[in-house]
């Protein structure tokens, strides 16, 4: 995968993802390896993103490689008015590898073509965010052992999701069952339940979201975000009718996990962490595993 | 029927040798001007528009002498205008006569609807797959959304 650029998930196939999970469950037994001596990161947030900037940069320093960047727009030249053509083209001239966050979709197919080296996309607008969805493939995989014939539930704002709509296109090369609870108004786009129809697999669709828990293997929790709804009253009555409590856990199957992108606000009550089947902060630490492989994988020293 | 051809063929006056577009709606004249680059071409140009047309109410008719346009590029046009008839004339006689297709790719005609789509705020020309020819849908290469019929705006 030396020089492959990654700006979605289906620039790499199968056996391209297959292989970076492989990896980061190396990196997971020895994170600190100092591969990537003498290699520049360019870290480019055009717009503020603790969770995937941190995880990174963690990535990058725990390989030995040099980081350099900004994390939000204010602070780069942008303000001054240069184009992101110009900003990527004179990066490419300090860096080996870009990751880039920015808040405009489609930037990161862009910048991957005006880029002279290889670019990963962490996050364009709403389109996608590719090492989200490796890193909870890699979660799904570990906590499950297999990546096949899992009933998997996508809970919450479906609609807007580019989480949940990248990782229900990659679960769809392994035999996936696909579980989608949301209120009418933020279903699952007919896009992405056509991918998973012409894959030859079967949705089911819920409003309820006790009546999901007994029947799936992974429980992937989303938020919901009040400025998708034009009435609020609508958003009231929705709102606290998708928040996973403990009680409500009573039925799950014992290998059943929780996982969520973060940042939660309400969507999974506080009580629910102390169960084991809480695996969101860990599907956290994941990314850096994650992350970790494909700096390797994509400068070519793994 | 023969005498109605001759009669509008006669408001825009015939031309010795190239190619004429015929059946082109009458609002989109100057887009197909624009996309085949036509305001930047020396060649003699005629063309008219609100013409009356049987098959299609009114219609435009734009004719270039001495040229004559590949598939590719013609089927640019397809997009504003898709019962296009494309005539081949040397010497004042028709030799061939075909119609437009729509292409599988479309560069530098259409706008992504996305708002938020980087082409729309940077100097990049917007490309896109055809992804449905029937009911044209466009998925553009920089943002992945689609752009269908009712939402197309042309540059």
């Amino acid at each position: 995968m030396k020089n492959k650029n990654l700006v979605s998930i289906n620039d790499y196939t199968r056996d391209e993802q297959i292989q970076i999970l492989d990896l980061a469950e190396e990196f997971e037994k020895q994170p600190s390896q100092r591969i990537l001596e003498g290699y520049v990161v360019a870290s480019l947030f055009f717009e503020p993103s603790t969770r995937t900037r941190l995880s990174f940069e963690s990535a990058a320093c725990h390989l030995g490689a040099k980081v350099i960047g900004f994390s939000e727009p204010g602070s780069s030249s942008l303000k001054k008015g240069e184009s992101l053509r110009d900003t990527i083209l004179m990066v490419s001239n300090y860096a080996d590898i870009i990751v880039m966050r920015h808040p405009r979709e489609g930037s990161a197919r862009f910048a991957s073509e005006v880029a002279t080296i290889p670019l990963i996309n962490a996050g364009d607008g709403a389109n996608q965010h590719p090492t989200q969805t490796l890193l909870d493939m890699y979660s799904i995989r570990k906590t499950q052992g297999s990546l096949d014939n899992l009933n998997v539930a996508f809970v919450g704002d479906l609609k807007y999701g580019r989480t949940v709509h990248s990782l229900a296109i990659a679960l769809s090369n392994y035999n996936t069952t696909f579980h989608l609870v949301s209120p009418p108004e933020l279903k699952m786009p007919s896009s992405v339940k056509k991918y998973i129809k012409d894959s030859n697999l079967s949705y089911y669709q819920y409003t309820d979201l006790q009546e999901v828990i007994s029947k799936v293997d992974i429980l992937y929790m989303t938020r919901i975000q009040k400025e998708r709804f034009s009435d609020p009253i609508e958003y009231e009555r929705v709102k606290n009718s998708y928040v996973l409590r403990n009680n409500m856990l009573k039925d799950a199957r014992p290998n059943m996990r929780i996982l969520h992108p973060l940042p939660r606000v309400n969507e999974i009550a506080v009580d629910v962490d102390e169960n084991p089947k809480a695996y969101y902060f860990t599907q956290a630490l994941n990314g850096v595993f994650v992350r970790q492989a494909l700096l390797a994988s994509i400068l070519g020293v793994k | 029927m023969e005498k109605e051809e001759i009669r509008k063929e006669l408001k825009v006056s015939a031309i010795e040798n190239g190619t004429v577009i015929d059946h082109i709606p009458s609002n989109s004249v100057f887009q197909v001007i624009r996309i085949l680059n036509l305001n930047e071409s020396g060649n003699m140009i005629l063309f008219g528009t609100n013409l009356e047309s049987q098959k299609m109410g009114t219609k435009g008719i734009i004719k270039v002498s001495n040229r004559f346009f590949e598939p590719d590029e013609i089927n640019k046009i397809a997009l504003v205008a898709p019962k296009a008839t494309l005539i081949v004339i040397k010497n004042y006689k028709v030799v061939e006569k075909k119609n437009v297709e729509i292409p599988d790719h479309v560069e530098n005609i259409v706008k992504c609807f996305n708002p938020n789509c980087i082409t729309n705020h940077e100097d990049i020309t917007t490309r896109f797959t055809v992804i449905d020819k029937e009911d044209l849908k466009l998925k553009c290469h920089y943002c992945e959304k689609i752009t269908a019929r009712d939402s197309m705006a042309f540059l």
